[in-house]
């Protein structure tokens, strides 16, 4: 048996098979996890539901983030499936475009400053608050994905930077909110993986390159090897965490000046 | 690398990504109006095409390519290999 056996956790965010959902879904998959999941909207379900299928999962909920009643209707649709929820992987971001490229103050105003927050950083605050009474006596364990933007500067990711600062916070206030029943909230700040999502952050690829120069082990990290991370710190095993961001980067965050990207 | 293997290449990636049967997949074939892709699996060809060809396209190429030859010809004036 796996260390997530017959755990019951729902995965928001999966869109395809590059996906960081996707990567943790398999891993916790593996390692026993029930999962369900959700979709944004009707004209996602059906892609979603065919990646859902390879977890063995036909549970498939809508939940667009920035609508409460979606939210609400998501959970009270999951607990006629359900006895109780074990996880909630939060794997959800957006930004407009046209706030993610370019100098910052020129990108930002404060509609993509709103709706920024709104969808990355509150809504995994919206989804504990209405999956609470699911949750009770079940040492439950939530997890979102942030990024170094979040506390370091770097060209195009913008708005997006200070999003994922609210969301680090978020995970410390959840956690302290939530800690003295037993439910823990933790986070993952992964290395730059090329998702569909990072397909609207401008010059992407420019980014994997230099991370790949610069990180310790030279390499970018996989959707796999966050999904590894993310199925331990949802299981006991990590049943003394809580309240930490965890880096998945091949330790691109821990080196400020590196002579290899000097090299042709 | 010709043209007809960039050809051949192209066209297994994209009957892959958009879940059609190559022998659909034609040259003047347009990804969304022929193949029925949407505006995510446009994004995710781009994708595959990138790291089957060892080449970056930049957003403003990517929005060019929206039939089999325009990816061809893309590939065979920028691909590296």
């Amino acid at each position: 048996m796996g260390f997530l056996a017959d755990r019951q956790i729902l995965i928001t965010g999966l869109l395809s098979n590059r996906s960081i959902a996707y990567g943790i879904a398999r891993a916790m998959h593996r390692e026993g996890a029930k999962l369900a999941f959700t979709y944004q909207s009707e004209d996602l379900r059906e892609r979603v539901s065919k990646l859902a299928a390879e977890f063995n999962s036909d549970l498939l909920f809508r939940c667009d983030v920035s609508q409460d009643e979606e939210i609400n209707r998501c959970f009270s649709e999951l607990a006629s499936h359900w006895d109780g929820l074990d996880g909630i992987v939060h794997s959800i971001a957006f930004a407009p475009r046209t706030a993610l490229t370019g100098d910052y103050l020129e990108s930002v105003d404060r509609q993509s400053f709103q709706i920024a927050h709104d969808v990355s950083s509150y809504s995994f605050a919206a989804l504990a608050k209405a999956a609470l009474p699911l949750m009770q006596g079940r040492s439950a364990a939530l997890l979102t994905l942030s990024y170094l933007g979040a506390v370091r500067v770097m060209p195009n990711y913008n708005v997006m930077g200070l999003a994922k600062a609210s969301l680090e916070a978020n995970v410390r206030f959840m956690a302290s909110s939530l800690g003295k029943q037993g439910i823990r909230v933790n986070a993952i700040s992964a290395g730059p993986i090329k998702t569909l999502a990072a397909a609207g952050i401008g010059n992407f690829g420019k980014l994997l390159g230099y991370a790949e120069k610069v990180a310790p082990l030279k390499r970018n990290v996989t959707t796999e090897e966050v999904g590894n991370v993310a199925a331990f710190l949802c299981s006991n095993l990590a049943s003394g965490i809580t309240g930490e961001i965890t880096y998945v980067d091949a330790g691109f965050n821990t080196v400020a000046f590196n002579l290899d990207t000097d090299e042709q | 690398m010709d043209i007809t293997e960039i050809e051949q290449r192209i066209k297994k990636i994209v009957a892959e990504q958009l879940g059609v049967n190559e022998s659909e997949v034609k040259n003047e074939s347009s990804f969304v109006n022929d193949l029925g892709a949407d505006s995510l699996d446009t994004v995710e060809l781009v994708m595959a095409l990138e790291e089957e060809f060892e080449c970056e396209i930049p957003d403003e190429q990517a929005e060019k390519i929206n039939t089999v030859q325009e990816a061809i010809d893309f590939v065979a004036a920028n691909s590296t290999q």
